[in-house]
């Protein structure tokens, strides 16, 4: 008898069958019945339309059928809420049994129904579970906050939950301990700025006594916790690592990596003469080994973290060198990871064995890791000098067997060896040249074509060789074309006389016959300077080149310190700092951003006191030649915003190319209705062309990400320049920067992944239904306590109160009320941020009297900025935006702060509830 | 933490899903299928893969993929270990871990999966507390219900969830109190084509088959406990005694468990058992190769070596392989091109070998490469290593246990370059 009966029904009446059957009254039919429905379950059939009679089936004492209706209710009760509150009175009942099972159950199954009005059932049951007499029913609870939070994060704050979760941090039971640790990790990600998780001296003692006791998996989340912790100095690193140690022996691989997370960051902190130091770094490096004789998987991942720590401290693996040595039935992904660690730790002392291994690697089936082994082989010459004949005189070897792809990829390693060795191993150009014919991928051709061109001079017949080469030129590739009108200049320049010919050919070619600029230029480059000063030219084209660097693959030092920090995690596997990129996003702060957007419309069209002017015809005339600055929103002369919405200001180089491979970013971030974009332009600056382009932002402050790919929809050739307009949305992970406004950022394209950060203006965070109600406004405005008021001033801006009003509103902050008082003009301020924060703001205008006070905000106000301006013509925008932002967040500065500004703002951010 | 898991067969069914937070659509696996069909073999699908809004974490056992899916930040060590218990917990529950098993359990299978894991987090992976809450199947078992209509889940709370000892239950009670271990030990090794070793490791367990009444505290001591410098723990292990003492001191769970797990490494000379003598080449424009191998003990400590399998994997234009053989049988497989050959024991005076043809596909070139040979054998009665389990004592009990160690030494990975 088993289940797969349970599959057989596959008849036109099922659902109703069942439904009979579900409300049979013999008890083992029923049971036989949801068995069945279950079972449909879960090979995703849709079996909710039997929701209420599988419902009715809840209220027995069979402790199996209760689970199963309780699994049923899980996973459909989001899709039937009026049916789920049937089940409440249950739940409740349930959570009071004498059972501790059934207690834990009850609370378990209520957490995971994502129902609103199931919810506030909730509250209480999980308050007596937290603190129920057995440990069983209070882990349970504990990971029920967390479940709760996700779905209702205020509701768990305003109930306290997250206090007592705190408070079974010191439960007597290890397990109950390590639910708890896990549930506020999880709680903590999501809302980085809360201090959830205060670690101390003491809540770190409590932690490490939970540490030996609990399970395996509780073991994960309290060494991932204690990793987040700063030991106050060297003795309490010391201390902490020498209780974490054991937990180097443990069974579960993931522990493991875990503890070698703490200790690789602890160590930071430890002296190096210590011996302590020593003996853990000898500690270290057995259970790194051990992890690679786990499953592939698991070796995967461990390969991974090994890369970062052999290159952050290699001292710990070098002795290690024959455990990465590669097995012909490894999976590929295990086999390209240990390579790229063998080259790590190739040194003077292990090379001889590790180039006997890449030669034997160098003839295996699967192309992919052929080709990276012959790279290897090059990368091991670079590295190490002492083996640089050696791997010359292998590649050799291996080109003589004349499989293709080798002696392609054997002769691309070659030219960069020339580069570091200049004049050592010319002898082989000989060899190379036999296989010219034999090379059919770019890459190939273009390096064979640079060698001979280098070494034109002593190759005799160079002018043939690059001659056959030219015959083909216009289907070539971009790589080899280039390479091969620079090939024939050094040619020409070495030996003028007999090439004067071919020099003539590829540079008409080159210039007349492409349709490629780069190439174009380059070639009219080189005709000018030949034809104007072949003194010049010689010392321009056969320059010394600077010698290629030793290892241009490793991580970057900043950002393997960080990586290091991440071991164990996803980062880990990718080598790149978390990204807001896939996490999750809440549900809640998805129905925010479409409020955002429906609510933005009702106040454009229905708005009471101010609606913005719909049409502001700005004439262009006004004489504002973009890029003056004058582009700005608070435009003199035309006295009311424009409907394209707030200020942008004009673009900045974000990246230079100097600093990307060639690749210049600038940028600036707009506003338009509702949406906020990223307005990019990419140029490529480098000689080869750019594909492949990809875009992802670090979490940040407000959860800015990019809500597209980035599309660049053809290649970006060398010299061009493309203009992009990448929309972002609100919803992306949320993680408190310094500056609250920096925007760090990565761009990938197929030549490297760049990084570099940005500072983003507050103001297209404004959303459109920023204005508060009146009445709304005037509660909070009272509630403000005074300490949280901020006051400053804005000098000699001969502005009206209707003028300043309209120009504000098209930045989406608007005017709520207006009022005069003693022959002042008062305005009430509104504004929302994306996250929900209101900020008010009193505006004092008084006419012919432009003074100016800026005050600082109190520290824990949430700084925000205007778009604040100009006076009587003269621009002084730039970065009025930026200023003002950073005058919120260094209080001294604002003093210096000379802008002229007309107003005097009262400014309170409060927080109200969502 | 881990959101849901999808299993799949090897023709890329999806033919069971579990969520432990929202449901997340099917569509997600494509991700996964575009994956699996870029990687030339199954065994090649890489274990993390991220989509525009999860990650993708799987596993490949027995023939299926563990697909789950994750959302937020996870340490992904953490979801294979995790993924690998659940395949061992049905290995366990149902004799196999195949997917007409899973199907034929799968009421079983989804209480098993809600046992193990609530909101993403491990709740009971045990298995000595995870068949308290859920009975494993049995016929009996399915008749005894049918009639008496109680069911496979236990009502009373598994006392091991309390207790400090996780691990084990209470309350066991033997007639026959016994205490096995097995020393398993496997040779990883690579021989290049002169016969010398490239890469020796010893990868240690030893198992242990428990079944005393009671709370029985144990030690197990070594003769020489100097070799294992790099162990891996059961948890109920206890480390300080094992740092000051170099004893195993522990209170074992109930029934099979993995106490300790071991590496010898390559620094300390380790044995190996037999040597293959092999000439295999393919002459230049003519469809045809020759194909030679002999196998004879090296350091055999004096032990028979027995169960000897030979494994190749021929290249592509290998058509077929005309051999004879001094012992056992060979079979090749023309379509995976895989040669087995079953040699069985070694006798000193005659060793055996294999030898004859290879037909090469006509016009084809000459393969680049020689295949390595895999191979299996086993010793009875030897830890290769040297390792001697000294004695076991029992504390806290009164009865006198029956007690017992099997040594035996396997070939692992052990791979012969030619």
């Amino acid at each position: 008898m088993t289940d797969s009966k349970y599959f057989t029904t596959t008849k036109k009446g099922e659902i109703f069958e069942l439904k009979a059957e579900l409300n049979s009254d013999k008890k083992e039919k029923k049971k036989e019945a949801v068995k069945k429905v279950i079972a449909s379950m879960t090979v995703g059939k849709d079996v909710s339309a039997l929701f209420p009679d599988v419902v009715n089936c809840m209220q027995t004492d069979n402790l199996e059928l209760k689970k199963l209706v309780y699994l049923y209710l899980m996973n459909y009760a989001k899709s039937q809420p009026d049916m789920a509150i049937m089940a409440v009175n249950t739940f409740v009942k349930d959570c009071e049994d004498p059972n501790p099972l059934i207690r834990a159950l009850a609370v378990r199954t209520m957490g995971c129904i994502r129902v609103d009005k199931i919810t506030e059932y909730l509250c209480e049951p999980l308050r007596k579970c937290l603190k129920d007499e057995d440990p069983y029913v209070r882990k349970t609870a504990a990971v029920c906050v967390a479940k709760l939070h996700d779905i209702n994060a205020q509701l768990v704050e305003d109930q306290g939950f997250l206090d007592t979760l705190k408070d079974l941090i010191s439960d007597s039971n290890p397990m109950v301990v390590a639910n708890a640790v896990a549930a506020l990790s999880e709680i903590a990600e999501s809302h980085p700025s809360s201090n959830l998780l205060d670690l101390n001296p003491q809540s770190i003692n409590k932690l490490l006594t939970a540490l030996n006791e609990c399970t395996e998996w509780g073991q994960i989340f309290i060494l991932d916790c204690l990793a987040n912790y700063t030991p106050k100095d060297d003795r309490e690193a010391q201390s902490i690592c020498e209780r974490v140690t054991p937990r180097l022996s443990h069974a579960n691989s993931a522990v493991v990596l875990s503890a070698v997370k703490v200790l690789m960051k602890f160590m930071e902190m430890l002296s190096k003469d210590l011996d302590y130091y020593g003996t853990l770094l000898k500690k270290l490096a057995p259970p790194l080994v051990t992890l690679l004789s786990a499953e592939p998987e698991l070796q995967y991942v461990a390969l991974r973290n090994i890369n970062l720590i052999v290159q952050k401290r290699p001292e710990i693996l070098k002795h290690e060198m024959k455990v990465f040595f590669v097995k012909y039935n490894d999976p590929i992904y295990v086999k390209l990871e240990k390579l790229d660690i063998m080259i790590r730790l190739a040194s003077q002392a292990n090379i001889a064995q590790v180039l006997a291994e890449l030669k034997e690697y160098a003839t295996e089936v699967d192309v992919d890791f052929v080709r990276k082994a012959v790279r290897a082989i090059g990368r091991c010459a670079i590295k190490v000098e002492q083996s640089a004949e050696r791997c010359v005189s292998t590649l050799l070897d291996l080109i003589q067997t004349k499989v293709n792809y080798v002696v392609q990829e054997a002769i691309v390693v070659i030219k960069d060896i020339f580069r570091k060795y200049p004049n050592k191993y010319e002898s082989v150009i000989a060899t190379l040249c036999e296989n010219l014919d034999s090379l059919d991928e770019p890459e190939a051709r273009a390096a064979m074509i640079w060698i001979v061109g280098e070494y034109a001079e002593r190759i005799d017949n160079a002018d043939e060789l690059l001659e056959s080469f030219l015959e083909g030129f216009h289907d070539e590739s971009t790589q080899v074309q280039l390479q091969l009108l620079t090939g024939i200049v050094k040619l020409f320049l070495k030996k003028p006389t007999e090439t004067q010919e071919l020099v003539q050919q590829v540079l008409s070619l080159a210039t007349q016959d492409s349709d490629n600029p780069d190439l174009r230029d380059r070639g009219y480059i080189y005709w000018r300077l030949l034809s104007t000063d072949p003194v010049a030219a010689k010392e321009v084209v056969l320059a010394e080149k600077p010698l290629i660097s030793e290892e241009t693959d490793l991580i970057e030092p900043t950002l393997l310190d960080e990586l290091i920090c991440y071991i164990g995690t996803l980062a880990s596997v990718y080598h790149k700092p978390p990204m807001s990129g896939p996490p999750l996003t809440t549900s809640s702060v998805q129905m925010g951003a479409v409020d955002l957007l429906g609510g933005g419309l009702d106040s454009l069209i229905g708005g009471t006191n101010f609606v913005a002017p719909p049409t502001a015809a700005v004439p262009a005339s006004l004489g504002a030649p973009i890029g003056s600055g004058l582009s700005d929103l608070f435009d003199l002369t035309s006295g009311v915003g424009t409907l394209s919405g707030s200020y942008v200001a004009p673009k900045a180089v974000w990246l230079p190319a100097m600093k990307a491979k060639g690749l210049e970013i600038s940028g600036t971030f707009t506003r338009q209705v509702g949406s906020i974009s990223m307005d990019l332009q990419l140029t490529n600056k480098a000689l080869q062309v750019m594909t492949d382009f990809a875009i992802q932002f670090n979490r940040n402050s407000f959860g800015l990400a990019p809500a597209a790919p980035l599309q660049v929809h053809a290649p970006l050739s060398p010299n061009q320049t493309v203009e992009i307009s990448l929309p972002l949305s609100t919803v992306g992970s949320v993680m408190k920067m310094e500056p609250l406004n920096n925007l760090q950022v990565a761009v990938k394209n197929n030549i490297d992944v760049f990084y570099f950060s940005t500072l983003y203006p507050l103001h297209i965070l404004f959303v459109e239904d920023g204005k508060m109600d009146r009445q709304m406004f005037l509660a909070t405005w009272k509630d403000i306590p005074n300490e949280n008021e901020a006051q400053f001033q804005i000098r000699d801006c001969p502005l009206n109160a209707e003028a300043v009003s309209s120009k504000l509103q098209s930045s989406n902050i608007f005017t709520v009320a207006k009022r005069n008082v003693e022959g002042q003009d008062m305005l009430y301020q509104s504004l929302k941020l994306t996250n929900g924060i209101w900020v008010l703001a009193e505006l004092r205008i008084q006419p012919g009297n432009p003074s100016c006070t800026v005050r600082a905000p109190a520290p824990t106000l949430r700084p925000w900025s205007l778009p604040f301006v100009p006076c009587q013509g003269v621009v002084l925008v730039e970065d009025a935006v930026q200023a003002s932002l950073q005058a919120w967040l260094e209080p001294e500065s604002v003093r210096s702060l000379k802008r002229t500004f007309l107003e005097s703002f009262h400014i309170h951010p409060v927080r109200l509830p969502r | 933490m881990i959101h849901s898991l999808f299993l799949i067969n090897c023709s890329g069914d999806i033919f069971l899903e579990k969520h432990w937070k929202s449901v997340v659509s099917q569509s997600v696996c494509d991700y996964f299928f575009e994956a699996q069909e870029k990687a030339a073999d199954v065994e090649n699908v890489p274990p993390v893969i991220s989509t525009p809004h999860h990650y993708l974490i799987s596993i490949y056992r027995d023939k299926l993929f563990f697909v789950s899916v994750i959302q937020t930040e996870v340490p992904p060590l953490f979801v294979i270990e995790f993924l690998h218990r659940v395949a061992d917990t049905f290995q366990d529950y149902f004799g196999e871990c195949s997917e007409a098993a899973i199907k034929d359990n799968v009421v079983i299978v989804y209480e098993l999966l809600e046992e193990m894991l609530d909101n993403g987090f491990p709740l009971a992976t045990e298995s000595n507390i995870l068949k308290e809450l859920i009975k494993p199947p049995t016929i009996l078992r399915s008749v005894v219900n049918s009639i008496t209509g109680s069911s496979n889940v236990g009502d009373t709370l598994p006392t091991g969830q309390l207790s400090n000892i996780p691990w084990r239950r209470a309350g066991v009670k033997y007639t026959n109190n016994e205490a096995y271990f097995d020393v398993v030990e496997e040779i990883d090794a690579i021989i290049d084509k002169s016969g010398s070793t490239v890469f020796a490791e010893i990868q240690g367990v030893i198992d242990a088959c428990i079944k005393l009444s009671g709370m029985p505290d144990l030690s197990l001591s070594f003769m020489n406990p100097r070799l294992l410098d790099d162990v891996s723990f059961h948890p109920c292990i206890r480390f300080k005694r094992w740092e000051s003492e170099r004893v195993l001191s522990f209170i074992p769970p109930d029934g099979n468990f993995r106490l300790i797990s071991y590496r010898v490494s390559s620094q300390n000379l380790v044995a190996i058992p037999v040597y293959v003598k092999h000439s295999i080449s393919f002459k230049e424009n003519s469809s045809c190769g020759r194909f030679d191998i002999t196998i004879g003990p090296k350091q055999n400590m004096g032990k028979t070596i027995e169960g000897i399998t030979v494994t190749v994997h021929m290249p592509k234009v290998v058509l077929n392989m005309n051999l004879t053989t001094t012992q056992g049988s060979y079979t090749f497989d023309p379509v995976t091109k895989v040669l087995t050959w079953d040699v069985g024991k070694i006798t000193p005076q005659k060793l055996p070998s294999l030898k004859g043809l290879v037909n090469l596909q006509s016009g084809a070139p000459k393969p680049e490469e020689n295949p390595s040979l895999n191979i299996q054998f086993k010793i009875q009665q030897l830890a290769i290593s040297g390792l001697k389990v000294n004695r076991l004592d029992m504390y806290g009990e009164k009865y006198k246990p029956f007690k017992g160690v099997k040594y035996v030494t396997k070939a692992g990975k052990f791979q012969v370059r030619t």
